[in-house]
């Protein structure tokens, strides 16, 4: 069955006192682009050994189409990784490097030549083919690894942090020319990162992956914006914490009273009743910074909050807000959708008002206060007066 | 030339006298004196004859001379390959195993060294005496060899005799003692040479990314596919250094053959030694020197000329297909 294609069951892997996976289980559909999400050290990168063959679970299975590979050495599945550094053999040539697998397999010189050159195609580098790997630039490498893994069509590619290694601009292009090759040889992908915008913009699921364990696996959209936790929605992006109490609620709303910032009225989505305790997470982009109050026709269940600008950061296509309130500091983000500089500008010290809709906050079930480390703090820290 | 270039010249000059100096006096004048010897005749008295002659080339036409070079060449061959052989998984464990502990091992294949050669040639004159331990196990061994060889079919036993493999019949006592034979000169060189391939092969290991072998291993290639087409290849450079600093010296080796060899198992390094110092022909004597040394350096210069020429080719190539990516306007 296409729905349980690749199947993680109650896997665990210690390395001696730690834990690197503990107890995890997800399911991969065939054909998907499926990404594990996690800070360094979080056992992304050992889920994807253990997939590879390179570690041995010490609790639970692997199933690839059925078959159980737990126990199976590397060189029996057909499951290619790409490597970080890209791993690619420096005594060969691209097209030898490319061949590899398919020689192993004895195909007949023919067939192979024929991969070879279609692959050569598809990463645009028939002209580069009797290059070794080290005349190459990192862009080409990388092209070069995920050639060599696909060539003798696995049922999986694994890619470890695969453009870990690249400049900025390089790896804004492999990231659409990955989504081009993963479109074109429809085979599923397992996509390790740390970096959420790789798996943003890449994966049709995302895993995220936090202290061995799976935090959320959802679409990327569902990730960010209804983070299950604290750890979610401070990993993912950035955002602001309150933490309260409902004070009364009013068909799908509520109102909770925050101490020290005052009361904030939320979409009451889980259902919450009066005199609980709730943790909010409202991201940077959807909290407004005005010198004005917000237009009535806003309504008036909109929060508003005066507050005074403690720091501006100016990104280009946005600019990112530190105000303080009550006695808490909030960051918000204006992106710049208009020339910049005809506009009123708000600047260090201005009042200004802060306003978001309750529908834009979203309640956090696992609340941790050790991932408020995760959130950004301004640059300076703010003045008191 | 301006200022700054010639002075830098001259730094360099300054720099490199001292090495240019002991090279010439102790390694080129002595050599073009032993080229030299070569030109004249011996005298009665062990001297040099102060007149040219090529009376000494063309002594050297003896019978006896293309089988010593010959044996001399092949048992050179035979330790490199051994040599080789056991320092590529030696070198490989070493490679994999845990920092700390790597170099401690490192220490340990340097560890013979830390006695005298002489001694530890000596010892193994002990080790393979006739009635020694390594000697009847020697024994065992051909005795299952023969038992092995009346079990086989008839001509499955004439074809290994006529590969040179067997002979057939039980094994002669007599002939079959290690000490004084070529085996016990194969052993002892293999022995004395391994540290010599070992290290420059582990060096190269030791740089080795071994990420490629799980890379090998991920497309479907065995440990030991993976060992043959990615590892050998990936430490030739210290294959190569390994192969030299085994073949050189053992082509001159003499205190081996000399003191396990016995009659059956004289080398090129012996017969120059025998000229030298019993016969008191000097000239002789650097006559073969000079056969022995050409020998090696031919070949290896060839080696080298022609290995130069090739990376010379490689280059040129990508130098051109990078120029002509540019000129199209198509660097990608």
């Amino acid at each position: 069955m296409a729905n349980d294609f690749l199947v993680f069951d109650r896997v665990t892997k210690r390395y001696g006192a730690l834990t690197a996976v503990n107890d995890v289980s997800f399911t991969v559909n065939k054909g998907e682009f499926f990404s594990l999400l996690g800070p360094s050290g979080c056992g992304k990168t050992t889920l994807l050994r253990m997939l590879g063959g390179f570690e041995r679970p010490d609790a639970g299975r692997i199933y690839l189409n059925g078959e159980d590979i737990t126990d199976m050495p590397p060189n029996k599945r057909r499951v290619h990784t790409v490597f970080q550094n890209y791993a690619l053999f420096p005594t060969m040539t691209i097209r030898d490097n490319i061949a590899f697998s398919l020689k192993l397999a004895k195909k007949p010189k023919a067939e192979i030549d024929e991969n070879v050159e279609a692959m050569l195609e598809m990463i645009q580098l028939s002209e580069h083919a009797w290059k070794y790997p080290n005349q190459l630039s990192g862009g080409q490498k990388q092209r070069v690894a995920i050639a060599r893994a696909l060539v003798d069509r696995p049922q999986v590619l694994l890619l470890d942090e695969p453009l870990a290694a690249l400049d900025l601009k390089l790896r804004q292009h492999m990231l659409l020319e990955l989504d081009t090759i993963h479109d074109q040889v429809g085979i599923t992908f397992l996509y390790v990162t740390h970096d959420q915008g790789e798996a943003m913009s890449l994966s049709d699921r995302i895993a995220v992956i936090n202290k061995g364990k799976v935090e959320q696996l959802d679409q990327p959209a569902k990730i960010y914006e209804a983070p299950v936790s604290s750890f979610v929605a401070a990993f993912i992006g950035d955002t602001n914490f309150f933490e309260g109490v409902i004070e009364s609620t009013d068909g799908d709303y509520c109102t909770i009273q925050v101490p020290g910032f005052g009361a904030i009225r939320a979409y009451n989505d889980k259902n919450l009743a009066a005199t609980q305790k709730v943790h909010l997470s409202v991201r940077p982009e959807k909290i407004r910074v005005t010198s004005v109050p917000p237009p009535p026709e806003k309504g008036a269940s909109i929060n508003v909050f005066q507050a005074k600008v403690t720091d501006v950061v100016y990104q280009g296509v946005y600019t990112k807000y530190w105000v303080r309130c009550g006695d808490r500091s909030i960051s918000s983000m204006k992106p710049h959708s208009r020339f910049l500089l005809d506009q009123e500008k708000i600047t260090w010290n201005d009042r200004v008002y802060i306003w978001w809709h309750p529908d834009d906050a979203y309640m956090i079930e696992n609340f941790s206060e050790l991932d408020e480390s995760l959130i950004q703090t301004p640059p300076t820290p703010p003045e008191d007066e | 030339m301006d200022k700054i270039e010639r002075k830098k010249k001259f730094a360099e000059m300054v720099v490199s006298l001292p090495s240019f100096v002991w090279l010439a006096v102790f390694f080129a004048a002595p050599t073009l004196i032993v080229l030299s010897f070569t030109f004249h005749d011996h005298t009665a008295n062990g001297g040099v004859a102060a007149a040219w002659s090529l009376a000494t080339w063309r002594d050297l036409v003896n019978p006896d001379y293309p089988t010593i070079v010959w044996r001399t060449i092949r048992i050179s061959l035979e330790v490199t390959a051994w040599c080789i052989l056991l320092s590529l998984p030696c070198a490989y464990a070493i490679a994999r195993l845990p920092k700390n502990i790597r170099a401690m091992v490192a220490g340990l294949i340097m560890l013979p060294f830390w006695t005298s050669f002489v001694v530890r040639v000596f010892a193994w004159k002990t080790m393979l005496h006739p009635d020694g331990f390594l000697q009847r196990c020697y024994y065992i061994f051909l005795d299952i060899r023969t038992w092995l060889f009346d079990w086989l079919p008839g001509f499955l036993q004439s074809f290994l005799c006529w590969l040179g493999l067997a002979t057939p019949g039980a094994a002669d006592p007599a002939s079959a003692t290690i000490l004084d034979s070529e085996l016990a000169v194969v052993l002892v060189s293999v022995y004395t040479f391994l540290p010599f391939a070992i290290m420059p092969i582990y060096t190269a290991a030791e740089k080795f990314d071994f990420a490629l072998m799980e890379a090998a291993r991920d497309l479907g290639a065995k440990g030991f596919y993976a060992f043959r087409k990615i590892f050998i290849p990936g430490v030739r450079q210290g294959i190569v250094s390994a192969i030299l600093m085994v073949f050189i010296p053992a082509i001159g080796s003499y205190v081996i053959p000399q003191m396990l060899g016995g009659t059956n198992c004289v080398l090129i390094g012996n017969k120059i030694f025998m000229r030298a110092i019993q016969n008191r022909n000097i000239p002789h004597a650097s006559a073969l020197a000079t056969v022995m040394a050409l020998s090696v350096l031919v070949p290896i210069g060839a080696w080298v000329w022609w290995k130069s020429r090739q990376n010379a080719k490689d280059k040129k190539r990508l130098e051109e297909a990078t120029r002509e990516s540019i000129l199209m306007g198509g660097a990608s």
